[in-house]
């Protein structure tokens, strides 16, 4: 088809081959042989397969999201369909609510914390698994023995629905069946266990988000310094450079992308889904006692349902993409180096 | 030219090693191995805790399956005296646990082949043709990726209110579809660009349309990035928490999360422990069975978006 378009195109005037190809072809056939049918065909196939993907994408997770914009400025409860623009009222009420602002705190806390605990443990297991082992069989560079293993069992909690760990970490912190409440001296255990008590729920909790998230970390470094190569190693135990400074001259500098990547996803999980589903399936109320552990997604969705406030919960929505963004701007700008070392 | 040679040039340097290495830098050596002795058994004495943390409390949740909840009460450190099997059929048939994992498995045979099927159309269009709005359709996809599903769960109920779609199934399958469209894109568009052109341009000249060379060239030798991926939508749909919790609320009708969680809210006034805890690990080991089987793809799945 293709090679009678072009037979047309070197016979006959160029701008006219589109035409009249050939007399006894029809209109139809003489559009199936001209270049433009290639980019219609290209363009019909485009379309066919962006279709189904690109319109599931379009009414579940971007309209949404634009919508959350949209009705922070409105006073919709969400049962009713008619409601009024009331401009910045749903923000101000924000500012002097003092549930939001414990929200807001704890977020901050978890998006803090949780990621420096869980990204440090990560780096310290994947720099031993990956290059920590002695120097055997000539090899500069090898994991300690076992590394698969203990690479296995890391990951299992990621394997793991974070319903399944919060359950399971929420019977350990009961006061009743739990591991922790028999060998605990009395003043870490407060009466009725650390969930109950306003000063350790939130530990519970960073406790519960960090033991679920440190596989991840130690397989997705351990990938990260595997490709790093092994002559920078060997040359530096010829310098004779000891593990600690092997780690912290070579390993963290070349793989500091990987954990600026790392702290980003790990601060997205611990504002966002990960401590909705932690909060909500171990902490009394859910976010209680007295907001110790509230977070941004739970008391939005108490707010937006259970309050019949949905414009107020947009609002907080609307706060919690805010604080995301500050965060993934602030740990990717943190110290990004102009040069990129290549290797 | 034997095959004798490089089987022995290979085997060389293994052996030379071994022998050489007290030999190798005798200046270095005294230095390192003290710190090292220290350094490992620092080092390996964290790495073996970290394993007992890591392992730990799925062997106590094992050992406490077991176990009666007099038992359990009694001592939580103590090991099953004897085992007592009652448990599991409880927490099979009255906690529903059976039920809500049937549910699951539903959802999730629809779900994953779905969005395996829609994801990579959309990034075999994106990755292999040049058109108007590539670039701006890549990027609305990849950019979900850094985007918090809580914050939008408002209009996203409101949403699937409207299209009678709350509660449902097929609901929950397309929402479920539609939330892992970015990792599936992303991942999916970085593979197929990789995958060498001259295939599917002989198959062009061959005269097979755009949708053939898709499904019977382009596809198959997908297959490597399709099983890493698919995994990862596996483990990430089966063991996904906030969405249903937000659009599926017929308790018939709960994802096996769900019952995990209402086991849990269950857990205070009933105190049937050895239920609750036999219910967590037939939640648990499925998923840990399938993890150990595929775990080297799994563990690619995962890094290959962060790692370059």
């Amino acid at each position: 088809m293709t090679d009678g378009g072009r037979a047309a195109t070197k016979v006959g005037d160029p701008g006219k081959s589109a035409e009249k190809p050939s007399p006894p072809r029809s209109r139809k056939e003489s559009f199936r042989s001209s270049p433009r049918y290639r980019t219609f065909v290209k363009y019909r196939f485009v379309t066919g397969f962006l279709i189904i993907p690109f319109g599931l994408y379009a009414v579940f997770v971007i309209s949404p999201f634009v919508q959350t914009f949209y009705y922070s400025f409105t006073d919709w409860t969400g049962f009713s369909s008619d409601f009024n623009m009331v401009g910045f009222e749903n923000y101000s009420r924000l500012l002097d609510d003092e549930t939001f602002w414990a929200a807001v705190r704890n977020n901050l806390v978890l998006a803090l914390a949780v990621p420096f605990v869980t990204l440090s443990l990560g780096l310290f297991f994947a720099f031993m698994l990956t290059v920590g082992g002695r120097h055997k069989r000539g090899e500069a560079v090898s994991g300690v023995r076992g590394a698969k293993t203990y690479k296995i069992v890391y990951f299992f909690p990621q394997a793991l629905s974070i319903a399944v760990i919060a359950a399971l970490w929420g019977y350990i912190f009961k006061p009743d069946v739990g591991l922790l409440d028999p060998v605990l001296p009395g003043a870490l255990s407060p009466n009725g266990g650390w969930l109950a008590d306003s000063s350790f729920a939130l530990w519970a909790v960073m406790i519960v988000m960090c033991w679920a998230m440190v596989g991840f970390f130690v397989v997705l470094f351990s990938a990260a310094i595997g490709q790093i190569p092994k002559e920078i190693y060997e040359s530096a135990l010829l310098d004779g450079a000891s593990r600690a400074v092997t780690f912290f001259r070579i390993t963290l500098p070349l793989i500091r992308d990987t954990v600026q990547t790392g702290w980003v996803y790990m601060g997205i999980m611990a504002l966002g889904a990960e401590s909705f589903a932690v909060v909500n399936i171990i902490t009394q109320g859910p976010g209680g006692p007295e907001d110790s552990t509230m977070v941004l997604g739970v008391y939005l969705w108490q707010t937006g349902f259970a309050q019949a406030q949905a414009g107020r919960g947009a609002a907080m929505g609307v706060a919690l993409f805010i604080l995301t963004m500050i965060l993934a701007i602030a740990a990717l700008s943190v110290g990004r180096r102009r040069d990129r070392i290549e290797y | 030219m034997t095959t004798a040679e490089p089987t022995d040039r290979a085997d060389a340097p293994a052996k030379r090693g071994a022998e050489g290495d007290s030999s190798r830098s005798p200046l270095l050596e005294p230095r390192k191995r003290i710190e090292g002795a220290v350094l490992n058994v620092f080092s390996h004495g964290f790495l073996v805790l970290w394993t007992v943390l890591a392992a730990g409390p799925l062997v106590w949740a094992l050992m406490n399956a077991l176990k009666d909840s007099g038992d359990i009460l009694a001592n939580p450190w103590a090991l099953p005296g004897s085992i007592d099997w009652a448990n599991w059929s409880n927490a099979w048939s009255r906690a529903r646990i059976g039920r809500y994992a049937a549910n699951s498995l539903v959802i999730v045979a629809v779900s994953v082949p779905l969005t395996m099927l829609f994801g990579s159309m959309a990034a075999y269009v994106l990755a292999r043709f040049d058109f108007k709005g590539a670039r701006i359709v890549y990027f609305t996809f990849v950019g979900g990726m850094a985007f918090p599903v809580v914050m939008a769960l408002v209009p996203l109920f409101f949403v699937m209110k409207n299209l009678s779609l709350l509660d449902t199934r097929h609901g929950l399958i397309m929402v479920y579809i539609a939330y892992s469209m970015p990792f599936t894109i992303f991942f999916m568009t970085t593979f197929f660009r990789t995958l060498p052109s001259s295939v599917s341009e002989a198959a062009e000249i061959d005269g097979a349309s755009h949708t053939r060379i898709f499904f019977q060239v382009m596809l198959p030798m997908a297959k490597p990035g399709l099983i890493s991926v698919g995994i990862f939508n596996f483990l990430g749909h089966w063991n996904q928490y906030v969405l249903p919790f937000a659009l599926n609320h017929n308790e018939d009708d709960y994802v096996l999360t769900q019952g995990i969680g209402l086991l849990f809210a269950q857990a205070g006034y009933r105190s049937d422990y050895g239920r609750l805890f036999a219910g967590l690990v037939m939640a648990a080991l499925p998923i840990l069975v399938v993890y150990i089987i595929f775990q080297r793809q799994v563990q690619a799945g995962l890094t290959a978006g962060a790692v370059k």
